[in-house]
């Protein structure tokens, strides 16, 4: 079952979600009133500081092999995604291709983390990129706005995980979350953790819905302490999706945990990085707050679309010396 | 004027880049002193560097769609307009070009007075070179064969060195009235009557990034412009008697096969006619066949 994480020593199964490996949380997990008293006993994020502090990281200036490692890495952690109503087979295919070989004219250039599609595209991605190592990322859930019964959920996250999905993508009732029911926000990513078999669970905060700071504190918590393997901020759907401040609490997040648990866990923003430099900025905020260990594409992604493109024009620029255009990669 | 001790204390001004619409200062924080004929300080200009460009490439790219689209007829009228802003600044315009170029009040209206007429020249142009340069093709067939002019795209235009405003509206006019839009590297020791082309440009209805202009070197900005894969067309101009230069520019626009405007051996009499030439330097042919009939 756990086939995928054998590749991460510091990850172990919680069992049924609710213990790490070195902190047991069923005392904190058994009721409504305990959660809430631990997510509540959270220190507060200062606002002001958060902002500060991330936009003082986004300021460094990352040069020549640094800049040349970091776009690698950073195409490397792409979760190419396409979540369209207008999605057909074929742009899945197309995207698929893309994210094995992002730069058919560099062979050096490497290949994206996964390619992020809707449940019903899970096996026309998975036929495409076969054997080649590159993932299957499907989000379920009743994505994005997670209104749907719990047994429709599950349905969903099977469905996609018996198509091929290595990961699952889901999103949290932030309905639920904002009227302090967190319970049911727990049982429910444990549920979906248990649905997801051997594959890997993202779990969507919806950050731009969540009003505060302390509330992404919390969420990510409770999301890590139910079993998710990875949290995300966004869904890409809601504006504002993914800023640097909330991946840096996000990070500072699962930093904790760690610390407390033994536990790795993985962070997703997703929505609105557009440019390299934005890229790079996040690379910069993860090796300060987070650490090296995440400098890694099974415990970092972006989920992006536009963002490879102009990964590739970087890459190209500093390859050929000169500026590159939109002209010369794929539209998708 | 009174005793010295209470005279008014100059404001010294530094001027900016024009970008997308906007006035950032330049990415390098630099800026470069400009100076008279005479060799008295004027003003402080910004030094474009080579990012400057890059982000001036992305505007011109982005402003492209926006402008192509537009009709013909409604360049025309802006461009006009822009002739119109110009008219009211004209004090501005005199002073910038009496100092920049050391000419007589007489001499710097009559290159003011071209340069205006020549603007609305140009404007007047804009839906009329399509009938010059376009055609009804005949063809063995029921087929309607027509051909039309289109513009190039993003164009790189290095503005004379010499004539600081009459030469600048002689290369940027021709280049944005057929569609394209542009980014201008203005002369190096006369920038100034091209700082006040760009506010007038930015309070006439030139949508943001249609016309960018750099204050720099050509020389250090040029080969960077020549070799971006997303500049479709590069005026030469500016360059006018350095081979060496032009030869390596045109060597770097080849890759992506600009449109290369050769730069004239000295820089040519703007008060001249310049024909249609400077225009269809920067259009495509696009020839379409359509059925007669059912």
């Amino acid at each position: 079952m756990l086939g995928r994480m054998a590749s991460s020593p510091t990850t172990d199964a919680p069992s049924a979600g609710a213990r790490g490996q070195g902190w047991d949380f069923s005392d904190v997990t058994h009721s409504d009133a305990t959660l809430r008293r631990f997510l509540h006993g959270l220190p507060g994020v200062d606002q002001v500081g958060a902002d500060a502090r991330a936009a003082a990281l986004g300021t460094r200036s990352i040069k020549t092999t640094a800049k040349a490692f970091a776009i690698d890495l950073a195409i490397r952690m792409v979760d190419l995604t396409t979540l369209e109503g207008a999605d057909t087979a074929g742009k899945v295919r197309a995207l698929a291709s893309k994210a094995m070989r992002p730069d058919p004219s560099d062979p050096t250039c490497p290949a994206t983390a996964a390619v992020c599609v809707y449940p019903d595209m899970v096996a026309t991605a998975r036929q495409t990129l076969g054997t080649s190592g590159v993932h299957v990322a499907a989000v379920a859930t009743a994505f994005p706005s997670g209104r749907a019964a719990l047994d429709i959920k599950l349905a969903d996250t099977r469905d996609a995980v018996e198509a091929g999905a290595d990961e699952i993508d889901m999103v949290i009732d932030r309905g639920a979350f904002l009227s302090g029911r967190y319970l049911q926000v727990f049982e429910e990513i444990v549920a979906v953790r248990e649905a997801c078999g051997g594959a890997h669970l993202k779990v969507i905060f919806e950050t731009g819905e969540l009003q505060t700071y302390d509330n992404v504190r919390r969420a990510s918590w409770l999301a890590m302490m139910a079993g998710g393997h990875f949290i995300k901020t966004s869904t890409g759907k809601v504006q504002p999706a993914a800023t640097l401040p909330v991946t840096m609490i996000m990070l500072e997040a699962v930093r904790d945990f760690r610390e407390a648990t033994g536990r790795m866990v993985g962070v997703k923003p997703a929505g609105g990085i557009r440019s390299s430099k934005d890229a790079i900025k996040y690379l910069v905020v993860v090796n300060e707050v987070a650490g090296n260990d995440w400098l890694d594409p099974d415990w970092f992604r972006f989920g992006a679309s536009t963002l490879l493109n102009d990964l590739l024009m970087q890459r190209t620029k500093m390859r050929t010396g000169r500026y590159s255009g939109p002209d010369y990669f794929t539209l998708d | 004027m009174n005793a010295a001790p209470s005279a008014r204390i100059d404001v010294r001004k530094t001027y900016k880049l024009y970008i997308g619409g906007a006035f950032p200062r330049s990415e390098s924080g630099h800026s470069y002193a400009v100076h008279d004929t005479k060799g008295a300080f004027v003003a402080n200009a910004a030094l474009a560097s080579r990012k400057d460009a890059r982000d001036a490439v992305t505007a011109a790219r982005k402003a492209f769609p926006g402008w192509s689209g537009r009709t013909a007829y409604n360049r025309a009228q802006i461009l006009y307009r822009v002739a119109e802003v110009m008219e009211d600044r004209r004090p501005q315009f005199l002073e910038a070009v009496r100092q920049s170029e050391g000419l007589s009040a007489a001499r710097a209206e009559k290159a003011v007075d071209e340069a205006i007429d020549r603007l609305v020249w140009y404007a007047g142009w804009a839906d009329k070179i399509t009938q010059v340069v376009g055609n009804a093709n005949p063809v063995a067939g029921p087929f309607f064969n027509l051909s039309t002019a289109e513009p190039t795209g993003v164009v790189a235009v290095l503005a004379p060195q010499t004539s600081s405003l009459l030469g600048l509206i002689h290369v940027v006019a021709p280049a944005v009235v057929t569609g394209n839009t542009a980014v201008v590297v203005s002369s190096y020791e006369r920038p100034l009557p091209a700082v006040t082309f760009a506010e007038v440009l930015a309070t006439s209805d030139v949508p943001g990034g249609v016309v960018n202009i750099l204050t720099g070197s050509a020389a250090t900005i040029g080969p960077w412009l020549a070799s971006h894969m997303d500049v479709n067309g590069i005026d030469l101009t500016g360059i006018a008697g350095d081979t060496d230069l032009a030869t390596a520019l045109e060597v770097a626009a080849a890759d992506n096969l600009k449109r290369v405007r050769r730069p004239p051996t000295a820089e040519p009499d703007w008060t001249l006619d310049p024909g249609t030439g400077p225009m269809t330097a920067f259009l495509e042919t696009k020839t379409v066949w359509h059925p007669i009939g059912v």
